[in-house]
């Protein structure tokens, strides 16, 4: 790993989450069903999940919705975040 | 949004006044899309593929030109598609623009190829005969599983995207899989383990109103549109796009709305109708007749599904896997994730599967239905359950209360529940007098359970007060449900003024802030939370100007059933002033009064239902008819009770024509046999019971009321719930829905054949 993506997975200034995956995402991420990365808002976390583990980047433009602790956060990239959360990644949701 | 401070004593909410626009709804005064006219406008038709599958190797339209009462003529040469995706939209939407108008290749019967817009309905549809299309027929395929076999002809290459696999059929666009634990230890501890495959056609949503629109557009890019639609600034941007126009320069106005259902939600043919106005430099109207709304406009997905559970002699699940293809039309969209990712989502499972296809097929892009592809995968999980409970001898509801999801519940999909009222509808439905009321010889009894997510989005509001103390509301969702009367009753509590002093609107897209479509459940959520804090809004500014004429800190004013209210130890001793004495010197007192509220709620909280069914099965013909109907769900807080059993009953009625009648009947040619109601059957007044309701309430902590959205969880239940019903009652059970009487007569044959 070069530093460059140590400091874009592991900054310093940020909290460390637990980000989980549904497991259609797993083979993008080295076979891990929750993956680390630092950031304290929804939005600076998919970031951070792009730099870390770039093959996840077409499902995270695609579109994804994030559950933390249950509340699912179906677009807003400002939501903070917080490593005593659950935090899961989920499809975007659509509805009729 | 957090809100620790839930309001949950009303005097408005809950309450059944009627709705502002009854009325004018049932008298014909209302406008809805096809009754909308202007000066000098034309009328708008189009040619539609009578091919499932064809290359289009020339358009002649010149004959068709040469007509008099011709004005303009478009194909897909006069939409912006330079770029792909055009420019605005994102992801699936890329598609929009290909199902509006064909490219170079007809997708699928009833694909528009060219529109022409005339002085009169008759020319323009006397036009359409006169152009002709030189098609090259390709191999079509229009069934599920057929499109991903191997020697299946590839619809279209390149279509799928990232999530599937390698090795998969072309046909193949999207993949899903979630889920948790070890299916097949889980499997391993059952007592018994069932594995079912079943099947669903493709439905409609049935709005009574086709497509209709009013499109004026300047060969300088501004324009105005009038169209029913579920979502207008959703239209403004996916036509602007097309057009290539910038989007403050088209105006969207919704007219009233004939049903909507999800199937409205998108564009068809208001980038054709504006297209047309541009070339013509008038008004076009465009009205979609029945059979085009049929061939062309968004049935749902259908469905190939198998589903095994296993459960131990006790009713415990110890192991849950589905697999879901669903067949989306010729474009990637089917909501194969959301039918995966609902299909055991009432549950609470240690080991569980869920797999999802979303897969193209030579039929129209399926659209939105009410909790889409939610009730498909309800159908097959709750049918098994069903017979897991029958090999077993268990009460069907006491096994669901013993594995059902609870607050804190790990959900199937992933995350943990926050509070839920599932297990609420579960005893509900246990102690409710039809589950234990008896049954005559020949009839059946169902149960089945439902979920869905529901949805927040973008939402704003604008709320202003008049001189005489009454108020509009500006919202941007447009009215299906019954929404104004919700809105009106929100703010009317807020406010403490009569809910018949409140009028709202439904504003265009060039008078509020952007508006999400009325989908996924949102809007007495959404807009209704929008509406309350614009409310509030307006009541912070009252109270100020009370603050003002007594002299006090604006701190030490509460607001108190409609009236500014001194508070706290040094606000001194004043009478109350009601709201309208303040507004009518207003403009002597710092100007006018109003409130707003723009935000992105994100506490819309999931929803559930439990559903009761009797059903009846003549033996001699296969027809069913359903003798009882309960509908049980929890809307966090009924804002106005009638219009929520309203969506609970609707939403029972249409599943049950989905269930016993209702299906796309395509022919070896791949074209659509059945499109008008004649042919294809929805459910009229005589094949309904009276459908009860028991609404359910526990509060949505994402609301300030506690409103759980429930327009879509109600249609969730009910196919299974009818399907467990007639497998109780014809001592058969069917895997394909609909459940019609010939499949009933086929199954019922087939059990005397392989009894004998």
């Amino acid at each position: 790993m070069t530093s460059e993506t140590q400091d874009l997975g592991q900054d310093a200034g940020l909290p460390r989450l637990t980000v989980h995956l549904w497991s259609g995402l797993r083979r993008f991420a080295e076979g891990q069903d929750a993956v680390e990365v630092s950031a304290s808002t929804t939005g600076t976390m998919i970031a951070a999940l792009k730099a870390a583990y770039p093959a996840l980047i077409p499902a995270l433009d695609a579109g994804v919705s994030v559950a933390v602790d249950g509340r699912i956060i179906a677009a807003s990239l400002d939501e903070p975040l917080d490593p005593e959360n659950e935090i899961y990644l989920m499809q975007r949701l659509r509805g009729g | 949004m957090a809100l620790d401070q839930r309001k949950t004593d009303f005097t408005q909410v809950g309450t059944r006044p009627n709705r502002p626009d009854g009325l004018d709804k049932v008298t014909g005064k209302a406008r809805f899309g096809a009754d909308v006219t202007a000066p000098g406008m034309l009328f708008g038709a189009i040619l539609r593929s009578p091919h499932a599958h064809a290359r289009i190797k020339h358009i002649d339209t010149s004959k068709a030109e040469a007509l008099g009462d011709v004005k303009a003529i478009v194909t897909r040469a006069d939409f912006s598609d330079a770029i792909q995706p055009a420019p605005g939209l994102e992801g699936e939407q890329w598609n929009v623009l290909e199902n509006v108008m064909a490219g170079d290749t007809a997708l699928y019967d009833g694909h528009a190829i060219a529109a022409v817009a005339a002085t009169s309905a008759l020319a323009a549809r006397d036009a359409l005969k006169l152009i002709e299309v030189e098609y090259e027929v390709l191999p079509h395929v229009t069934d599920v599983d057929k499109a991903m076999a191997k020697d299946a002809p590839v619809i279209r290459e390149g279509a799928a995207d990232y999530s599937v696999p390698e090795g998969m059929h072309p046909n193949v666009v999207r993949y899903h899989e979630s889920g948790h634990g070890d299916v097949e230890a889980g499997f391993a501890r059952a007592d018994l383990v069932v594995e079912e495959h079943f099947v669903t056609e493709a439905t409609h949503q049935g709005y009574i109103e086709p497509h209709a629109c009013l499109a004026q557009l300047g060969q300088d890019g501004k324009g105005e549109l009038w169209c029913c639609t579920q979502g207008h600034w959703y239209v403004q941007k996916n036509c602007a796009a097309l057009l290539g126009i910038e989007t403050s320069q088209l105006r969207v106005t919704a007219s009233e709305i004939g049903g909507g259902f999800g199937g409205k939600t998108t564009v068809f043919i208001e980038p054709v109708a504006l297209a047309l106005s541009r070339k013509a430099n008038r008004p076009v109207k465009l009205v979609m007749s029945r059979p085009e709304v049929f061939r062309a406009t968004g049935p749902t997905a259908s469905t190939s599904m198998d589903i095994k559970i296993g459960m131990t002699a006790d009713g415990i699940i110890t192991a849950a896997q589905g697999t879901f293809r669903l067949q989306g039309g010729a474009f990637p969209g089917a909501p194969a994730d959301m039918t995966a990712m609902c299909a055991f989502a009432p549950y609470d499972l240690q080991n569980v599967q869920q797999i999802g296809y979303d897969v193209i097929s030579n039929r129209p892009k399926q659209a939105a239905y009410r909790a889409p592809g939610s009730p498909m995968a309800a159908y097959a999980v709750e049918s098994v359950i069903d017979e897991l409970c029958r090999k077993l001898d268990l009460d069907p509801i006491e096994v669901r209360l013993k594995n059902a999801a609870r607050e804190g519940t790990k959900a199937s999909y992933g995350p943990k529940f926050e509070r839920i009222g599932l297990v609420e509808t579960l005893e509900a439905a246990k102690a409710h007098p039809h589950y234990s009321a008896p049954l005559k010889p020949g009839q059946g009894r169902g149960v089945s359970c439902g979920f869905w997510f529901n949805h927040g989005g973008e939402t704003s509001v604008s709320l202003s007060l008049s001189e005489d103390g009454t108020c509009q509301i500006s919202v941007g969702t447009p009215d299906i449900g019954g929404s104004r009367a919700s809105m009106a009753l929100m703010a009317a509590e807020v406010l403490g003024i009569p809910y018949e002093s409140i009028r709202v609107t439904i504003a265009d897209t060039a008078t509020l802030g952007y508006n999400d479509v009325s989908h996924g459940s949102r809007v007495t959520y959404a807009s209704g939370l929008a509406t309350i804090k614009a409310a509030e809004d307006a009541v912070v500014k009252l109270s100020k100007r009370a603050a003002a004429k007594w002299g006090i800190p604006e701190d030490a004013v509460k607001w108190e059933d409609g009236h500014a209210v001194p508070s706290g130890p040094n606000a001194g001793n004043f009478d109350p002033i009601p709201l309208a004495e303040i507004t009518r010197d207003m403009g002597q007192t710092g100007g006018p009064i109003s409130g707003h509220f723009e935000a992105t709620p994100e506490g819309a909280g999931v929803s559930f239902a439990t559903h009761i069914v009797d059903a009846e099965v003549d033996p001699e013909t296969g027809k069913t008819a359903v003798t009882r109907y309960t509908v049980i769900q929890d809307a966090g807080k009924a804002i106005h009770p009638t219009y929520v059993e309203g969506q609970f009953q609707g939403g029972a009625a249409q599943g049950i024509g989905w269930a016993l009648n209702e299906e796309y009947i395509y022919g070896e040619d791949g074209r659509l046999q059945n499109a008008v109601f004649l042919d294809y059957r929805i459910p009229v007044a005589s094949d309904l019971p009276m459908i009860d309701t028991v609404i359910v309430e526990v509060p949505n902590p994402g609301h300030p009321f506690g409103v759980r959205g429930v327009g879509e969880t109600s249609i969730c239940p009910p196919l299974a719930a009818i399907a467990n019903a007639v497998s109780a009652a014809a001592g058969v059970r069917l895997h394909a829905l609909p459940m019609s009487p010939p499949r009933i007569l086929a199954a019922l044959e087939q059990q005397r054949g392989t009894a004998d």
